[in-house]
């Protein structure tokens, strides 16, 4: 097993290392020269412009600059921001938390509901609630998720006014942030409404997020478990008189969810992906929302650290999938 | 010698001229069709597709307005059925009085524009590099193969976003951007697809026949690998109409006045709680597009790939 879990490890390392060289090499292929950026319209000095130069490093040849940048991302420097002068990296673990809770929040209902739904599609293929089920997935699969995030907004906000439109506690509320997790640190303030107040700002962003993984779960889940329904072994159990809430729980799905596992897996990509959208229409103060706004600011330090650390928070999620494919499923660990 | 062109390697052996060919080949259309239509969601989809695309053509005719007319005056006009609507302006006017139909209308071409021109690019470059990944393996492969690694361990949406950064915000460089995040999975298709099919007897004989090369990668084995490449074209068709409208809502994509659906969600969006139209009918328009070509990409892989299990 830990032969297996190193011989995947080493496979990470030229991605890992070809990750890092295309975020180095983005801030240099930027129309423009970086420190002449910095500056603005205001333009600046010669002197200062070589002093600047020579501070970051620009004026040495390029791998010596790559060198150096990796020498840095080792000892854990990733960098400074341009635009608030912090280091990148404790930017980026204040940010981290909210994109984590609203992720882990949306892969939670979206297995929660993704599963079950999968499951009955498949126990009753072709019936009305298969062709249901399986339509709103198709739905769910198609939909644009930054438009459905303000269809929501509209419904919820706008005409019932049951939810918040933006933001991840109402401004009445104030306390120290402990673990990063609004709904824990919420609770922990011990403050009246803090953590009502607190999830119905959780709600609509946890839909949004979790309609494309929840919409490919389900299919996932339920052609999975058609193919294992086919199976000998079901056959088997069902002939020995088991009940089918049995055979289905525990013969079936267990084996069936093999392959979900997987696809629960690389939905953290498309989860990533979609907190862009999401965090930016909710204005949810986590990662997605800081990559596009630093793009927009042209805080290119940023742009390049933070693709590197959600690349490489990417692979060792899928590295852990991997792994825990190979755990159940030990036919492929050889 | 067309007869090596053909999709089974068995049909052609023995063929003289082209009727019995012909035959055969509107047979296999035929199965194609009769499984296809097997799929009532994929036929609506394929109906669907086929009046977006009509819509898309006939755009300067259908549309009632100019798409970039302002009309003082009606500013925020509702859609006609609700009060205050009227009939000139039938789903409603933006904040700027231009027509929200006549901007669908249009809006229609870039979204097909878009689909067409990535899946082109990102087939056609991912199929090269996947053959040649396939066909020499080797250190190439491997070279590739880590490179496709690299562009997949990015979100696609955040890296399409960052390289629009590089590259500055439009259209074309939005539609440049998400064809390079695409084309990877070209490339791992069609160079597992070429690996399986190499060492068939098909490829021996010709080889031993004394095909070069380029001739047993794209006459011989290509064409037997087409059918997974179809489905995946079907499927990052929508993919990339989503990913461009995206863009256009983030304001990387199209930028404005173009009457394109994600950058006219991003010019509705400060209306969102006044004016419902603006906000629903554009979003609603990539909606039906996206699932429309979804529902076909899910009937071409059950005619095309019948080991695939429909799900």
């Amino acid at each position: 097993m830990l032969r297996f879990f190193l011989s995947r490890l080493a496979l990470l390392i030229p991605t890992f290392i070809g990750v890092s060289i295309v975020a180095f090499s983005f801030i240099r292929l930027l129309p423009g020269d970086p420190i002449m950026l910095l500056a603005g319209e205001r333009g600046m000095s010669e002197e200062r412009y070589q002093q600047l130069q020579a501070l970051y490093g620009f004026d040495q040849p390029l791998f010596v600059q790559y060198f150096n940048y990796m020498t840095d991302l080792l000892q854990g420097d990733f960098g400074t921001s341009i635009v608030t002068k912090r280091p990148l990296l404790q930017e980026f673990l204040t940010l981290f938390p909210a994109t984590i809770e609203l992720s882990l929040c949306a892969i939670i209902v979206a297995v929660a509901i993704g599963v079950p739904l999968g499951v009955i599609a498949a126990v009753r293929r072709g019936s009305w609630l298969d062709q249901t089920v399986m339509g709103a997935a198709l739905v769910g699969y198609s939909m644009p998720i930054f438009w459905w995030g303000l269809l929501l907004i509209i419904f919820f906000s706008g005409i019932l006014g049951w939810t918040p439109v933006s933001g991840r506690i109402s401004l009445l509320y104030f306390f120290p942030p402990v673990t990063g997790f609004m709904l824990i640190d919420s609770l922990l303030s011990g403050q009246a409404g803090a953590f009502k107040s607190a999830l119905s700002h959780l709600i609509l962003p946890t839909i949004v997020l979790a309609t494309i993984p929840l919409a490919v779960i389900a299919r996932q889940t339920r052609s999975a478990m058609l193919e294992v329904l086919g199976e000998d072994y079901v056959r088997t159990a069902r002939s020995k008189g088991l009940p089918p809430r049995r055979v289905i729980g525990l013969h079936a799905l267990r084996n069936a969810l093999i392959p979900v596992v997987t696809t629960i897996g690389l939905q953290v990509g498309v989860l990533l992906a979609g907190a862009i959208l999401t965090e930016t229409i909710f204005s949810w103060p986590g990662i997605g929302k800081w990559m596009v706004d630093s793009v927009f600011k042209r805080d290119y330090a940023v742009v390049q650290g933070g693709l590197l650390l959600i690349a490489a928070i990417i692979m060792i999620v899928n590295l852990i999938v991997d792994v825990l494919y190979g755990l159940i499923n030990p036919r492929i660990r050889h | 010698m067309s007869s090596t062109n053909t999709k089974d390697p068995n049909a052609a052996v023995g063929l003289e001229g082209g009727t019995i060919i012909a035959v055969t080949r509107r047979a296999r259309l035929a199965e194609f069709w009769y499984y296809f239509s097997q799929n009532r969601g994929a036929v609506i989809g394929l109906y669907v597709f086929l009046a977006i695309v009509v819509i898309a053509l006939l755009a300067p005719v259908i549309a009632p307005h100019s798409p970039s007319m302002q009309n003082r005056g009606s500013f925020l006009l509702p859609p006609v059925w609700q009060e205050g609507g009227n009939w000139s302006f039938i789903l409603g006017t933006d904040a700027v009085g231009r027509d929200l139909l006549s901007r669908l209308i249009y809006g229609a071409r870039f979204s097909l524009f878009i689909g067409v021109v990535v899946v082109s690019v990102a087939v056609s470059v991912g199929i090269l590099i996947g053959l040649i990944a396939g066909y020499f393996r080797g250190a190439v492969d491997t070279v590739i193969m880590r490179v496709m690694d690299i562009i997949l361990a990015f979100p696609s949406l955040l890296l399409a976003l960052v390289l629009v950064a590089i590259l500055g915000p439009g259209l074309v460089n939005a539609m440049i951007a998400i064809a390079l995040v695409q084309q990877p999975h070209y490339v791992r298709l069609t160079r597992a697809a070429v690996m399986s099919e190499k060492g068939r007897d098909y490829v021996t004989a010709a080889r031993v026949a004394g095909a070069s090369n380029i001739r047993l990668m794209f006459k011989t084995i290509l064409p037997n690998c087409t059918a997974p490449l179809i489905v995946q074209a079907a499927l990052s068709f929508s993919t990339a109409i989503l990913d461009a409208a995206a863009l256009g809502f983030l304001g990387m994509g199209a930028q404005p006045p173009t009457p394109e659906w994600g950058t006219m969600l991003a010019e509705a969006r400060e209306f969102i709680l006044r004016a419902w139209w603006v906000v629903t009918f554009p979003g609603l328009a990539i909606l039906i597009t996206v699932l429309a070509i979804n529902l076909m990409g899910d009937g071409l892989r059950d005619a095309l790939d019948p080991k695939l299990k429909r799900s």
